[in-house]
């Protein structure tokens, strides 16, 4: 128990260091930016309380607007993310519900569950952020293509670490 | 009430998020007046001595381009000290320093954080109130215009860059005068908008465009630009400009923070002549 909370914590820190030291001035075609940070709240075990995911996802996104002086747009973004993660749960829960302390992940949940897990929170997340930063519907086209592009981003770079968990677990 | 109370219960999860998102849009709204932002911004002591840290390290990645920067920069210098002009001996030209009133002061700094893909980009200096910089003085680099200094900690200043779309910088064709607003929008931080430049003016491709000095925040001449491309849309009395950046916003290191002496007597005189034409 105690070491699954010390590993949470040391991959908090490790994803907001990355994201905010280099992931913040990785820029593809000009404004195209991997927002890998959300992958934290992906990985949080199944049975978490609702609200503490929520207080999590609330204090993430802090401490990554902190990093770029954008005030409560990650905020707003994540704790939305974190929102609707619940209710996804709920709606793609095996039958006969969760195994006992499941987490979300390929390993345990298999691919085409994980993709989808994955790629409606993280295009949530996106849409939600990047319409706050425009804060208006006039560049309501370019806006949309940045989240398209940006979301690709971010789950490929979701993927590729997962690839990575799963290469550890086996060889353990 | 007990019907009120079993309502909260059951739906504490969606209070809770409301109670979240509430907090967060209130951050961001209040953000949105920048100066508001003192707290929780980069120029937060920790955040940006940890920037501080990283550039330490990219500074030496650099230091091949600045150094060549540095020594065009003293070149250029050179050529305007003193000893590069001779005297005129018998004419009525008289170099005399009490003639002159400084009217700018130069600080310089370091970039330690950039940014150039968001609609509202910012940069964090490493100069603060302690070297005595202020909220809205300008910044410039030896190539042109940076942006303008927002807000101030001790140690560390973040900097409204050019590439903000509320940052119009008051701007001129460096030959003909006439001067207009330079906006940039998003996409692009190589380019910007030059509006209101009206259709009489004959403009070429490749013209030089720079401060025109009028706003009190940057010199005037400091180089912007140059015009990419230029167009006159049927019917309308301005002509549509993109600006090339001669800054290279992705690049900075080194940077100058400008101090306008005369500020304060500019505006309040400018002050004073508004409230008299509004009685």
């Amino acid at each position: 128990m105690v070491i699954e909370i010390v590993k949470y914590v040391v991959s908090f820190i490790l994803l907001v260091l990355f994201q905010g030291l280099i992931l913040n001035n990785i820029e593809l075609g000009g404004y195209i930016n991997p927002y890998l940070y959300v992958l934290f709240i992906l990985a949080l075990p199944v049975e978490m309380p609702k609200w503490i995911v929520l207080i999590i996802a609330f204090v993430l996104g802090l401490v990554i607007d902190s990093f770029t002086s954008t005030m409560g747009m990650h905020t707003s973004a994540t704790v939305f993310m974190a929102f609707s993660r619940a209710y996804l749960l709920k709606l793609m829960a095996p039958r006969g519900g969760y195994e006992f302390n499941a987490k979300p992940g390929i390993q345990m949940m298999g691919i085409a569950w994980y993709v989808m897990y994955a790629a409606i929170l993280v295009l949530l997340h996106h849409l939600f952020l990047f319409y706050i930063e425009s804060f208006k519907l006039t560049q309501f086209f370019s806006t949309f293509f940045r989240t398209i592009s940006s979301t690709f981003f971010t789950l490929l770079m979701v993927f590729i670490v997962q690839l990575f968990t799963l290469k550890t677990n086996q060889k353990s | 009430m007990r019907n009120l109370i079993r309502f909260l219960a059951k739906n504490s999860f969606v209070f809770l998020f409301l109670f979240l998102q509430f907090i967060a849009f209130v951050l961001l709204v209040k953000n949105n007046n920048y100066q508001n932002s003192k707290f929780f911004n980069s120029s937060n002591f920790l955040i940006g001595n940890l920037y501080a840290s990283v550039n330490n390290i990219n500074d030496y990645f650099n230091l091949k381009e600045v150094n060549a920067q540095l020594a065009e920069e003293n070149a250029k210098l050179k050529t305007q000290s003193i000893p590069s002009f001779t005297k005129i001996f018998g004419s009525t030209v008289e170099v005399n320093d009490t003639v002159y009133l400084q009217k700018y002061q130069y600080t310089s700094a370091r970039v330690i954080n950039n940014s150039t893909n968001r609609r509202t980009n910012y940069l964090t200096l490493d100069k603060g109130a302690l070297n005595g910089i202020k909220a809205d003085m300008g910044v410039i680099s030896s190539d042109g215009v940076i942006g303008i200094v927002k807000n101030v900690s001790d140690n560390f200043c973040s900097v409204m860059s050019v590439l903000h779309e509320k940052n119009k910088v008051s701007a001129k064709i460096k030959n003909s005068e006439y001067f207009g607003s330079l906006v940039w929008e998003l996409g692009d931080y190589r380019e910007a908008k030059l509006m209101y430049i009206p259709n009489h003016v004959k403009l070429h491709v490749g013209d030089t465009i720079v401060t025109s000095g009028y706003s009190s925040v940057y010199p005037e001449g400091v180089p912007i630009g140059t015009i990419k491309e230029f167009e006159l849309p049927e019917g309308n009395n301005f002509y549509n400009i993109t600006v090339q950046f001669s800054v290279d916003y992705k690049k900075l290191s080194h940077v100058f923070i400008v101090k306008y002496k005369q500020k304060e007597e500019q505006q309040k005189l400018e002050a004073l002549t508004e409230e008299e034409n509004g009685h």
